[in-house]
């Protein structure tokens, strides 16, 4: 009766539909992210700022070293180790701003997120193009803080950057997975009401026990009964291993051994993924 | 795709949530492609489970379904480029324009950039909604908002349109807007699956209806069909302050043609064959065995009578 009215479809098999989609998918949030670079921008360079401005500048400036107060050397020290250590937390924080934010929003308020799940692709695609895509940013926001970090600081203080290319073009890709896809795992498990415990308990500790101020390494002194219990504590940080590979990549100063740095992130980007995709899929199919 | 497939076939489709709810008890349903079918049932009767199961959002726990001669379980991503979706919720992007929002759809189902944009435009002109083109999203009524959501579900052309309660809170103008661009979309063809708890909603728009409840499809026909299937010409609604049992049994014992009762929210219900004469019979039975009548009405058949006739309780409950 209806076969001639019938609408012509073609239809694609499912690779080639998801990969489209997935495609599709990048371009609408590559399109939503020029929309928002005002916000991006500041965003992004806000926390930098900060820290260089605080610890390199004004700290220094009064005098209150936090480089052991040592002179010029120990502040140059400092700053040396202080610069690669926020180019991870900046990385860091774009896995939170860039995916776990968003999503909570969206599977809390708005469904949206509903929509791009009748996309022609595996949900799966879906919950991965957000890690591609925060990752990217991830990227971005690290290129953005360099400047920040080499020209806001104390006018004696040196920052001895040397960079180990290879180091630094496989590390930070692999750092901007990771941090995005513990925003993936973090935007799954949160909904909006426990956001602020989501930052209190589990961000801030991340940040501050993170080996963003200080070198892994230097935290041997922290004994208990003879055991360095702090730095076998902060193993279980992901930031730990992000800082210390920036360290590695960006400068001489001493740092955690290559060889533990690279399998830890790998295995923290493979269990995030894996609890992030499972928990995205519980939350839009049933 | 096979040339005649249906555009819709499951066979004993269940769903079993956790927690032991039987959403949807074994469904089996054909729906030929070019129809606009109706599944008519109160809330929780399993309506928006079946439409989430044929559209890959909720599993099924046992049986098939086939989209377009896809399976929905098997081949998601392929059953989904032959569906276009409108939601009970709003989905649209709010970090998108109301343009944005069907040119990405596009994208997303393999339009190119050119085929896309003209799409988008095509579809705004039709929705009468491209004075809007660069609004955000956020800044529609939601008349509007659903008028462009399925804009959007049609945006890729799909086989078969999807409609979750696409009236349900909206207001009466908007209301009659959408039946109006579902009406249009029936001339052309386009095969619909709508759920809704409005009767007249199925009654105007559908070709066939199932009536749902439970998770079961309990009657299904054409609307005409279904209310023929009440057996009577003539629904007769009293309202009494006295023993409305009473007054059900006495009216079955002395009015000639009665079909069947029901009490119901301090009324009677009584479904009569024949119209002849059929207010005065009614009420002078009521009076004559004794009941004191407040109030009475007369109607035709409709769907809610079916429902009632099939569930004892009505649509809204």
């Amino acid at each position: 009766m209806a076969a001639t009215t019938a609408p012509v479809f073609e239809m694609r098999s499912t690779l080639a539909s998801s990969r489209i989609a997935f495609g599709a998918l990048l371009l609408r949030d590559l399109v939503v992210l020029r929309k928002r670079l005002r916000e991006f921008i500041p965003r992004t360079l806000v926390q930098p700022f900060l820290l260089c401005f605080v610890f390199l500048y004004v700290f220094p400036t009064i005098g209150t070293g936090v480089g052991g107060a040592r002179g010029p050397a120990g502040e140059s020290a400092f700053a040396t180790v202080l610069v690669a250590g926020v180019v991870g937390l900046s990385i860091m924080f774009q896995g939170i701003q860039a995916v776990a934010l968003p999503l909570v929003q969206e599977f809390g308020f708005t469904r949206e997120i509903e929509d791009r799940v009748l996309a022609p692709l595996p949900v799966e695609f879906v919950a991965i193009e957000k890690v591609v895509f925060g990752a990217l940013q991830g990227l971005l926001a690290a290129a953005l803080v360099f400047p920040i970090a080499s020209v806001v600081h104390a006018s004696y203080i040196h920052i001895n950057l040397s960079v180990h290319w290879l180091t630094l073009l496989t590390l930070l890709p692999l750092a901007s997975v990771t941090c995005s896809a513990l925003g993936l795992t973090f935007g799954t498990i949160f909904d909006p009401r426990n956001v602020p415990l989501m930052f209190g308990i589990i961000i801030l500790p991340l940040t501050f026990l993170g080996g963003t101020y200080y070198a892994w390494t230097a935290l041997e002194p922290v004994k208990a009964a003879g055991f360095p219990w702090l730095q076998v504590v902060v193993l279980i940080n992901p930031l730990v291993y992000i800082n210390e590979g920036t360290r590695a990549a960006l400068t001489s100063s001493s740092h955690m051994s290559l060889w533990a740095v690279y399998p830890a992130l790998l295995g923290f980007s493979a269990l995030f993924l894996v609890i992030g995709i499972r928990n995205f899929r519980r939350r839009v199919i049933s | 795709m096979p040339a005649a497939a249906d555009a819709i076939v499951t066979t004993d489709l269940t769903k079993v949530y956790p927690g032991g709810i039987t959403a949807v008890d074994g469904m089996s349903l054909t729906v030929p492609q070019g129809e606009v079918f109706g599944l008519l049932g109160p809330n929780g009767a399993g309506k928006t489970t079946t439409a989430s199961m044929l559209t890959t959002r909720v599993i099924p726990t046992s049986g098939q379904a086939l989209v377009g001669g896809v399976d929905v379980v098997r081949h998601p991503a392929v059953a989904k480029q032959l569906i276009g979706v409108v939601p009970q919720t709003n989905t649209l992007d709010r970090s998108l324009t109301v343009w944005e929002n069907l040119y990405f759809h596009g994208r997303f189902f393999g339009m190119g950039a050119r085929e896309s944009r003209r799409a988008a435009d095509d579809l705004l002109e039709q929705f009468r909604l491209s004075e809007r083109a660069t609004a955000p999203v956020m800044a529609l009524s939601g008349g509007l908002a659903q008028r462009l959501m399925v804009a959007r579900a049609l945006l890729h052309r799909p086989a078969i349109l999807f409609l979750d309660e696409p009236t349900a809170g909206l207001d009466p103008q908007s209301r009659i807007g959408l039946w109006e661009v579902i009406g249009g979309l029936r001339a052309s063809g386009q095969t619909v699956v709508l759920t809704t708890h409005y009767m007249e909603e199925a009654d105007q728009l559908c070709d066939r209806i199932g009536i749902m409840d439970h998770g079961r499809i309990l009657a299904l026909g054409t609307p005409d069909q279904l209310k023929r299937s009440v057996g009577a010409d003539t629904i007769v609604t009293l309202t009494s302050d006295g023993d409305l049992q009473g007054l059900a049994e006495a009216l079955r014992q002395r009015v000639e043609g009665v079909d069947s009762t029901t009490v119901m929210d301090g009324t009677v219900q009584v479904a009569v064959r024949g119209a002849d004469r059929v207010l005065v019979r009614v009420i002078d039975a009521a009076e004559g065995a004794g009941y004191d009548l407040r109030d009475v009405g007369v109607a035709a058949p409709s769907l809610e009578t079916v429902f009632i006739n099939l569930t004892g309780k009505d649509l809204r409950d």
